[in-house]
């Protein structure tokens, strides 16, 4: 099974993906993997990102079996430059599309990821029980949810102050951002990860771990592709004119 | 690629329509377009992330529609051709996002275009301006008055593919935003336009001498020595007279006369940018007059501009309303002039520009 993923909610990343549904043991392969450095740049560099994936678009896009999005949470225009690009592909190649939260391609690259030692030496799984992936909600915020030491969703997707969140290791973007905060909160903050931001290479990773779990795609229970902003809209109803008198 | 008569597909999100458009050559083949207004009304004005949710949710069922509209595919179309500016820039990205996935989809070229140079290109595809020219050619000495609620402008076109200039524009406020806030001041529905435009008919647009804005000498100078305004406008002046015209009324105690003010207002609006529009045609040897934007549909703005083009010996085209709304037609049709012209294709990293200059007729 091939899937195309992408995933726009804070820099801008696909990747393409190999794995046999029916053979959990049996390591994805990565096809091939683009992902930007900022956080700025998605709508002009993701579609010749994704065109690279590919030796020939248009022949190969329609051959996917998937196609997976992150949907958020994450600021809104990036984060729709993503969904945008992977409902049009998915119109246009005839391929099915699913979405994921992002965040979960952060907590799987915590369960991917071994503590180590000084001296390099594996300890065994980075969370040892729940923890928490925090990302920058900007306006002093953070997206956050709570994952157990298996990477299955526990609570979330919220988006609130770093203070909201209490006594449990906290990975992401979010963390390093508001280390203080969260460590007067008994947080602990890692320092391989508290920078880390969603790649759709994780997310893919993470989408490969739920659908051979369930030995196909329909039964993953994967979302759709509606973002979650989290937010309303700033827009204010404007109240009645007040009256000069 | 059929360069000749080549089918383009055209995409617009720069404000609150999500348009998709097919067009071969001159000809139209679907205009379909999908509104977020209603989404609005109750802010009174267009709230750019209410527009860019509604673009995302809106695009491919309008892409889908207009496709079997046209009973094309996507594999018979020779391009595609964006709106990239100028725009609101949250709701660009979401048209320019879906556009580039279709281009690397189909490995069809791509145009990102010019909104306002669109509007233009769009008097291509009605029929009874082909009528008057020959060769689905846009006439010479052309110039473009376009009036929105997101833009007011005057150009001039030598060449649609190569060569637009400004004469002039808002320098705050767009002819159709000031509508809409005067609706509101006059307790009128959004959008302002039509509500404005239905209740001066009742009302003496002489009963109040509302201000011209950037009608002064110092802003004019002359046809020899122009000002630093002579074919600009301004509307955020007018709207303030508006609202303290108002207040008076209500200190006194005395009924507002909205039907007066709104004819007032109106023809405050219409007679600068009418004025402006002529003598701009006028000094710089423009001899027929393009009316595009959604105001195209005031019915005073059509009038008055009617009898000034007249009296000046000016050609004044007004494409269907249809078409001077914002649409993915327009795009199209600018799409196709740049093929025809043998204009190369954008590059998939270009990027939104919300104030794109009209000289910048593809990136
Ligand atoms: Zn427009």
């Amino acid at each position: 099974m091939r899937i195309l993923t992408i995933d726009t909610s804070a820099i801008a990343s696909a990747a393409l993906l190999d794995f046999d549904p029916q053979d959990p043991v049996k390591t994805a392969e990565l096809v091939a993997n683009f992902a930007t450095v900022d956080t700025r740049s998605q709508a002009e560099e993701l579609a010749p990102g994704v065109k690279s994936l590919f030796t020939d678009p248009v022949a190969e896009g329609p051959a996917l079996d998937a196609i997976i999005v992150g949907t958020g949470p994450g600021p809104f225009t990036g984060l729709r430059s993503g969904i945008a690009m992977a409902r049009t592909l998915s119109f246009t190649w005839g391929v099915p599309l699913y979405g994921m939260m992002s965040l979960d391609a952060l907590a799987q690259q915590v369960f991917d990821t071994p503590k180590k030692d000084s001296a390099g030496r594996a300890l065994g799984p980075l969370a040892m029980d729940d923890f928490v992936i925090a990302t920058d909600a900007r306006r002093k915020e953070v997206y956050w949810a709570k994952y157990s030491a298996g990477a299955h969703l526990l609570d979330g997707p919220h988006v609130g102050p770093a203070a909201d969140i209490f006594g449990v290791p906290v990975f992401g973007a979010g963390a390093g951002l508001y280390e203080e905060v969260l460590v007067g909160n008994r947080c602990t903050v890692h320092a391989p990860l508290a920078h880390a931001q969603p790649t759709a290479l994780e997310l893919g990773r993470a989408a490969i771990r739920k659908i051979t779990a369930a030995g196909s795609l329909e039964g993953a229970g994967l979302l759709d592709s509606t973002p979650l902003y989290l937010r309303e809209s700033d827009a204010k109803v404007p109240g009645p004119r007040k009256r000069a008198l | 690629m059929n360069q000749a008569n080549p089918l383009i597909l055209g995409i617009e999100s720069s404000c609150d329509e999500t348009g998709v458009g097919l067009v071969r050559g001159t000809e139209l083949l679907t205009n379909t377009v999908s509104s977020s207004m209603d989404e609005h009304v109750r802010f009174g004005g267009v709230i750019p992330e209410i527009a860019s949710r509604a673009h995302l949710d809106a695009f491919v069922p309008t892409l889908a529609a207009a496709l079997s509209d046209a009973g094309v595919t996507l594999e018979e179309v020779d391009a595609i051709a964006v709106t990239t500016g100028p725009g609101l820039a949250g709701a660009l990205m979401v048209g320019v996002s879906a556009a580039k996935a279709l281009a690397l989809a189909t490995g069809k070229p791509l145009y990102a275009i010019n909104h306002l140079v669109a509007h233009v290109g769009v008097g291509l595809l009605d029929k009874s301006i082909a009528a008057q020219y020959d060769g689905g050619a846009l006439p010479e000495n052309l110039g473009a008055l376009l009036v929105s609620g997101g833009h007011t402008e005057i150009l001039r076109v030598r060449s649609i593919a190569s060569d637009v200039q400004l004469l002039g524009a808002t320098i705050d406020d767009a002819a159709g935003e000031a509508f809409d806030k005067v609706a509101r001041l006059l307790g009128l529905s959004y959008p302002g336009g039509p509500a404005i435009d239905k209740l001066a008919r009742e009302g003496n647009a002489k009963a109040i001498r509302f201000p011209r804005g950037l009608t002064m000498p110092k802003y004019m100078g002359t046809a020899e020595a122009p000002g630093p305004h002579r074919y600009d406008f301004s509307f955020s002046g007018l709207k303030t007279a508006v609202a303290r015209c108002v207040e008076g009324y209500e200190a006194r105690g005395e009924e507002v006369p909205v039907a007066d003010i709104a004819a007032s207002f109106q023809e405050a609006v219409l007679d600068v940018i009418t004025a402006k529009a002529v003598l701009a045609c006028r000094e710089q040897g423009v001899t027929t007059l393009l009316l595009g934007g959604g105001v195209a549909a005031n019915s005073r703005l059509r009038e008055l501009a009617g009898q000034r083009c007249l009296a000046a010996g000016i050609t004044l085209l007004v494409p269907s309303l249809s078409l001077c709304t914002d649409n993915g037609a327009m795009v199209a049709a600018l799409g196709a002039q740049l093929v025809m012209n043998g204009v190369a294709p954008s590059d998939l990293a270009f990027a939104t520009d919300s104030s794109l200059p009209v000289t910048t007729i593809s990136l």
